[in-house]
């Protein structure tokens, strides 16, 4: 079991490298990076990437896959499925499944599930506390045990600062990130989109930027007070990434991400009440998004996850008041980073592989992932930064089809996922690619970096 | 006369041109004659079908959209609807897929949700009028409003205009105020900090003057609006009691003097006596209340005439108010 990915240019910030390379896997592991021409195993099965951009697996480490309980809007294995079309080797499922990942039987049943499906990774990602009520602390000990990655009330946010801080400190000794999703929701009670000029415009409830920022800056006091690590979910507004940004400078050990749609769409979109467009945190205004584009560009935020929340068609066809919030991600989290960062001049292709695999790696301790060097598992996502094409919901791999990007033109995308050796995805038209890609596409992309 | 309104639904008063407007009013003011000649009937809209869909009780609105289509001919049919879809179990979309099936030409709707009128209005073939959504719009009371003040100012230009009460919740306040500042009004706005948020400045592009004090914008206004306080949602939650609500946002007659000396006062009903305005003003003669409701019907009667066919199929008001007479 042998795979030689040729002809690609490497880009992994752990080492430094940014060349043409190949790579050889064997038995799941990267067994050595070569320079062009240099001799490798002829019974190797070869990938051809030529022309391509080949970096370490991205991990996505925000995602809602529904199963246990809501089989009928995503299964791990759709969910999985949906990841590796998406470029993502590993996902990280949030725990607020019916039942709630409070306990090692749920983390071992989903992990059971992701091995059944053998795509993607999955790694979940336990309950803070108990069905994520907010009055009694999970059993993080043993579901650490039983193989999760961190913490988190996701969608349910624990509401008391003691809590909180009781679970900062207990984390702390199973050296568990605290992932928390801010929202003080006293102050969105019954909102259902950012809070704003938009929001009085279509006499929608408003949820402030005030709202996530409060919470934002608690959880860094509170990580000051605790010393835990703390990583705050899909930030949105101005003030949540100011705090991260002083909170770095304090020195400690706190973290973030952002989520596609909070900086590929503005609040304005919300006009027209299409349910696609609701999802919490709300898209934000403008000045908002700015921040977001600074907080990538400067390296305050850490990473991108797509926060992808699959929820059914007849869910999403409700009045805007009354349909569930969240959309689906996997499948344009990447085409967005590339069309919209890369090609804007936000960020380059090797910060883009930082935020997409190294960080995420890091923040959740993921041993031997977020990098190729010799011994690392071998997830590989490769990319064709150029290829222009249209996402077409219809054939998204989820088994929901709750997005505000369906027919979007993305220059940008991923053509191939690798999971510990094991070509998982393959673009359709990859043949076709490669083809076009033959002429001098190595120049263009030094160029681009 | 057609070409100036080509829409297939009216959703809002945001998205129409002063050209718009204006037509619609010129439109409204032809079948106020209409209603007013011994025999109110046309056969304008004869074969043709409304469906008056109301999520939210509201007899009023109802009643006038019922008359309107009946006083062109149409066939009106109501249908009250659970605005709780999710409990039962059908949703908007099912409801409207449903209603389709009978062809309508115009589906009216009332609903407690904010932009149910535009989802309708993406499925269905049907021209779709919204009757009032949420906290969002409620166009043709702004348009009836606005016939109201065009009849006895003359026109809306250059008016100065103070809306009162609860802005935040009110769909009627945005309607007006997107309608008032398109024709060129200057609109204040005042009430409890809780019910005007400072933000609301931001709603027009022409800017608004947001007050503290109601007496600040109602210093010489041309027309003095009420809004209507819904007890049911305010009581707790926005100001302290109706008791301090009437004496510190509450319309008397005390306050009249600050405005012009010919303005006039206008509440969309149903009113709250003794909480947002008093008696001795809303039965003063100042107060336009029963003008405002009798042009209803004629705003009412315009829209369906536009967007039913009547004004699509190229037939022209004047033509067919010209045929009641042979
Ligand atoms: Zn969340
Ligand atoms: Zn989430």
């Amino acid at each position: 079991m042998r795979l030689l990915i040729k002809g690609g240019y490497l880009i992994d910030p752990t080492v430094g490298e940014n060349a043409g390379r190949d790579l050889l896997i064997e038995k799941g592991r990267v067994a050595a990076v070569l320079k062009p021409g240099e001799d490798a195993p002829e019974d190797a099965q070869v990938f051809d990437a030529t022309g391509l951009v080949v970096a370490p697996g991205f991990i996505d480490m925000h995602v809602h896959l529904r199963e246990p309980g809501q089989e009928y809007k995503e299964t791990i294995e759709t969910g999985a499925r949906a990841a590796v079309a998406g470029g993502w080797t590993s996902v990280c499922a949030m725990p607020n499944t019916d039942p709630v990942n409070d306990n090692p039987a749920v983390t071992r049943f989903i992990i059971e599930q992701a091995e059944r499906a053998h795509l993607a990774n999955v790694f979940p990602i336990g309950a803070i506390t108990k069905a994520s009520g907010g009055a009694e602390l999970a059993e993080m000990g043993e579901m650490k045990r039983a193989g999760i990655v961190a913490v988190s009330d996701d969608g349910r946010p624990v509401p008391s600062s003691g809590m909180m801080r009781r679970a900062m400190e207990y984390a702390r000794g199973f050296d568990l990130v605290v992932v928390d999703h801010c929202e003080e929701r006293s102050l969105v009670a019954g909102g259902v989109m950012h809070e704003g000029r938009m929001s009085l415009i279509l006499g929608l409830r408003g949820m402030p930027a005030a709202a996530e920022e409060i919470d934002a800056i608690r959880d860094c006091l509170l990580a000051e007070l605790t010393g835990a690590r703390v990583h705050l979910a899909h930030v949105s507004t101005r003030g949540a990434i100011e705090a991260v940004r002083r909170a770095k400078h304090k020195g400690l050990d706190v973290t973030c991400e952002v989520a596609p749609h909070h900086w590929a769409l503005t609040d304005e979109v919300v006009e027209g009440y299409d349910t696609n467009t609701k999802m919490n945190p709300p898209l934000r205004s403008r000045e908002h998004v700015y921040a977001v584009l600074e907080g990538l560009r400067d390296g305050t935020i850490d990473a991108i996850a797509t926060d992808h929340a699959p929820h059914h068609a007849d869910e999403k066809a409700l009045e805007y008041d009354h349909a569930p919030f969240g959309v689906t991600g996997l499948e344009t989290g990447v085409a967005l980073a590339l069309d919209r960062l890369v090609h804007e001049g936000v960020i380059g292709l090797e910060r883009l592989v930082e935020l997409c695999s190294v960080n995420p790696a890091r923040i959740f301790r993921l041993a031997d992932r977020g990098t190729l060097k010799q011994g690392a598992i071998g997830d590989v996502t490769i990319l064709d930064p150029d290829l222009s094409w249209t996402f077409d919901a219809a054939k998204s791999k989820s088994r929901s089809r709750n997005t505000p990007f369906d027919g979007w033109q993305f220059r940008g995308a991923v053509v191939a996922t690798i999971v510990a050796g094991r070509i998982v995805y393959e673009h359709p038209e990859l043949k076709q690619i490669r083809e076009r890609n033959e002429a001098n596409k190595r120049e263009e992309i030094e160029a681009k970096r | 006369m057609s070409t100036n309104f080509n829409r297939k639904d009216l959703l809002g008063i945001r998205e129409l041109s002063p050209a718009e407007i204006t037509h619609i009013l010129d439109t409204a003011e032809s079948f106020r004659d209409v209603s007013r000649r011994e025999i109110k009937k046309v056969p304008t809209l004869r074969g043709r079908t409304v469906i008056n869909l109301f999520f939210e009780a509201s007899t009023r609105t109802r009643t006038s959209f019922e008359i309107a289509a009946k006083r062109l001919s149409a066939d009106a049919i109501n249908i009250s609807a659970s605005s709780s879809s999710v409990t039962k179990g059908e949703t908007l979309l099912d409801t409207a897929r449903n209603l389709e099936a009978m062809a309508p030409d115009c589906i009216v709707i009332r609903h407690n949700c904010a932009g149910a009128p535009h989802q309708l209005a993406r499925i269905c073939r049907a021209g779709i009028v919204n009757a009032g959504d949420g906290s969002h719009e409620h166009p043709t009371q702004a348009l009836l409003d606005a016939l109201t003040i065009r009849e006895h100012k003359g026109g809306i230009e250059g008016l100065k205009v103070a809306i009162i009460g609860d802005i935040l919740h009110s769909r009627v306040a945005r309607s007006n105020i997107h309608l008032l500042t398109a024709l060129g009004a200057s609109v204040s706005v005042a009430g409890p900090g809780t019910l005007v948020p400072k933000d609301f400045t931001e709603l027009v592009e022409k800017g608004l003057r947001v007050e503290r004090r109601i007496e600040d914008a109602i210093e010489g206004a041309d027309v003095v609006m009420i809004l209507r306080i819904q007890r049911e949602r305010q009581t707790s939650a926005f100001f302290p009691s109706m008791r301090e609500y009437a004496v510190h946002y509450g319309l008397h007659l005390e306050h009249l003097t600050l405005a012009s000396q010919d303005a006039i006062v206008m509440h969309p009903g149903p009113m709250n006596r003794g909480i947002e305005i008093s008696s001795e003003v809303a039965d003063g003669s100042r107060s336009l209340i029963l003008d405002q409701v009798s042009n209803g019907v004629a705003v009412r009667m315009a829209i369906l005439y536009l967007l039913a066919g009547g004004g699509r199929a190229g037939g022209d008001v004047d033509d067919t108010t010209k045929r009641i007479g042979e």
